[in-house]
């Protein structure tokens, strides 16, 4: 601030008063209290082998100074210092929404000494097994389960959901969310960057510095680039014998806007999706994910709610209650979604031991309970089981296939005798999102599913999809989305839960997990939804589509105004240094605003 | 081999972050593949071979390039 005085003195002075040596001796002092802090950086920047802008920058001054050109000198070092604390501004707006996610980390925690009494430490210094007290309002300071006391908590920063979750003795509790009302006391778990909010901390810290295809190039074309005006401006030097021209060439081509056009965009964007529940990996991610071709959806727990229920039953010839115990027996043992759904329907009922239990992968369970060969499963598992079926039951399946049910079949010892159609309902709003979906330019929307070809066909006709394909187990969808990839040359995003997809997921140009905060799902995508909210998948795409647009208007920008001034410097009368300095500081700022705007992207109504 | 995360003061040009990893990598115990300045986080994490290297020696030279040190982390990898 003291230089910009300085020069208002200098050319006041040197205009109005005529007085040349005042006017000279306050641009002189101007020009060294500008570039002592700019020569400091190079100096340090040449040390460890950087041809940095501020090399360029001193070079520059020290030739206005030589050709004593102090207005030049002074003028530039100003702009150049007060381009540099406009950019640290700017670039701060725009890492705010990751700044804000990075503040909800909790930093203290009250632990308990050696002596039994609780003491206020810094969180670094918890370790795994140690007992915390949290009081009404604080932040859990770790991954722990609760030891003892009971309150709600708020896990907003966690699942994205502000809504209070119940605690008591052995409920698990996450950093970083908040203790609403009552007192607990709990042993922690996993720490520091190895809990579930760490993770997502590192997760989007990672992402927003990861560097795309784009940036890679440009990052090895900067590392001669400026070396490479540092020579020519030499060369131009030698040639013309003209310093002025020469260190005019050293500010223009300072790489600026270029260096830090597509980063700016990067963390802009990045930073609108943490802050929208949408956590993206990384810039490569970004570039992908606007060029989406097909998005494939597994459909349980997706596009549908994932807790069916059983619509329609028929029970076959005698002892059904027999039956519906060895079904709910092994049925209990299964995790399956279709088993929650069974047992809900069968209620009380008597429960034997199971043995031999196997599992037929798309099939269903074969088991042994009191003797009996029980197959739960699908229409397939028993055909495999050699099951003959008569007529009116083949009526039936087909009949309860048609309505969009899934079947579970249950055969004691090669015989037909409980057939369920258990449906799941789709979850609410979906339709519109992907209805949004396609407005955003994504040409196909395919559901693949485990489920028969009826509900399948059900459902993808309500939703309005390009193509559903059922009786579909994990190899056979990861096998489908090899073949777009490959056969078809698409980019392809698969949407599944993230526990039986993961190949799907890992397959994909970009995965999408609906494990809200887990740690699979976290690891395993590209794209995080949290609270696997489906009505985020809009706004992620939309986002990335502005953020990859944004990223080229900027490189436009950028190589545009590097090309103008250096076009200029050649071919015109007007162009300086100062005015140089001036377009590059600008275009700096250009591009630094021009990324904020995606802060406040959001996605239009339909 | 520890896992060192260093925690700066506010970076605003790209270069720095060039300078910073050059500095780092310049280090003997550090792993140079290792090394990696997050610009927009303002972090430097990189691994390191104790008996060689002690952060304090990191931190050291990271701030005679001018950048103030707010914090470090070493973790055992």
């Amino acid at each position: 601030m003291v230089s910009a005085v300085l020069i208002v003195i200098g050319f006041t002075s040197a205009l109005g008063f005529k007085n040349e040596t005042v006017a000279v001796l306050a641009l002189v002092i101007a020009s060294i209290l500008g570039a002592v802090p700019i020569a400091i950086q190079a100096y340090q920047a040449l040390r460890v082998k950087v041809v940095s802008i501020d090399v360029l920058v001193t070079i520059a001054v020290t030739g206005a100074f030589i050709i004593r050109n102090y207005e030049e000198s002074a003028i530039v070092t100003f702009l150049f210092l007060f381009g540099a604390f406009l950019e640290q501004r700017t670039l701060n707006k725009t890492r705010s929404a990751i700044k804000e996610l990075t503040e909800m980390a909790p930093e203290s925690a009250l632990k308990q000494m050696v002596n039994g009494e609780f003491e206020e430490v810094d969180v670094d210094e918890v370790d795994v097994g140690d007992i915390l007290l949290v009081k009404t309002g604080a932040k859990i300071p770790v991954d722990g389960t609760v030891l003892s006391g009971e309150g709600s908590i708020n896990e907003a920063s966690i699942t994205g959901e502000s809504l209070l979750v119940s605690k008591e003795k052995g409920s698990t509790v996450f950093a970083g969310t908040i203790l609403d009302n009552g007192t607990i006391q709990i042993t922690a778990d996993r720490v520091g960057e190895d809990t579930t909010f760490g993770k997502i901390i590192e997760l989007v810290e990672e992402a927003q510095d990861s560097k795309s295809e784009a940036e890679r190039f440009i990052d090895r074309f900067s590392k001669y680039y400026t070396p490479a005006v540092l020579v020519l401006a030499i060369l131009v030097w030698l040639f013309s014998r003209d310093l002025q021209l020469a260190i005019t060439i050293l500010v223009l081509g300072c790489p600026g806007a270029l260096v830090i056009g597509v980063p700016v965009s990067n963390v802009a964007g990045i930073g609108n999706g943490a802050r929208h529940g949408v956590l993206l990996k990384g810039s490569e991610v970004i570039g992908d994910f606007s060029r989406l071709d097909t998005m494939v959806f597994d459909k349980t727990g997706t596009l549908t709610a994932g807790n069916p229920s059983v619509a329609e039953k028929e029970f076959y010839g005698v002892n059904i209650d027999e039956a519906l115990g060895y079904l709910a027996s092994i049925e209990r043992e299964s995790d399956h979604p279709l088993a929650k759904a069974v047992l809900e329907e069968i209620g009380e009922t008597v429960i034997s031991s199971v043995e031999n239990t196997e599992v037929i992968k798309g099939g269903g369970i074969v088991a042994t309970v009191d003797g009996h060969r029980i197959a739960v499963g699908n229409v397939a598992l028993m055909e495999k089981e050699n099951i003959v079926l008569s007529e009116k039951e083949k009526a039936d399946i087909a009949r309860f296939e048609k309505s969009g049910n899934s079947l579970v079949l249950t055969a004691i010892d090669g015989e037909l005798k409980i057939l369920m159609g258990v449906r799941d309902q789709i979850r609410p709003g979906v339709k519109e999102d992907l209805l949004r979906l396609k407005k955003l330019g994504v040409k196909n929307l395919v559901m693949l599913s485990g489920d028969n070809q009826g509900t399948v066909d059900m459902v993808s006709r309500e939703l309005g999809l390009t193509e559903a394909y059922g009786n579909m187990v994990p190899e056979d969808k990861s096998a489908y989305i090899k073949k777009l990839i490959e056969e078809e040359k698409q980019i392809v995003a698969f949407v599944g839960d993230g526990v039986n997809d993961s190949p799907s997921l890992a397959l994909a140009h970009i995965g999408i997990a609906m494990g809200g905060g887990t740690d699979v799902a976290i690891e395993t995508s590209d794209v995080v939804l949290m609270n696997s909210d489906f009505s985020r998948l809009p706004h992620a795409l939309g986002l990335t589509k502005a953020t990859a647009r944004n990223m080229e208007q900027n490189i436009f920008i950028a190589v545009g105004i590097v090309l103008f001034l250096l076009a200029s410097v050649f071919f015109s009368q007007w162009m300086n240094m100062s005015i140089g300095m001036l377009v590059h500081e600008a275009s700096i700022l250009l591009v630094i605003l021009n990324g904020m705007r995606l802060l406040r992207y959001k996605l239009r109504k339909l | 081999m520890k896992k060192a995360t260093i925690q700066l003061e506010t970076l605003t040009c790209p270069s720095c972050a060039q300078k910073i990893e050059n500095a780092t990598r310049s280090l003997t115990g550090v792993d140079k593949d290792s090394v990696k300045v997050l610009f927009n986080s303002s972090k430097v994490k990189f691994d390191f071979d104790d008996d060689k290297l002690s952060v304090e020696d990191a931190e050291k030279a990271i701030t005679a390039l001018g950048y103030e040190v707010v914090k470090s982390h070493v973790k055992a990898k």
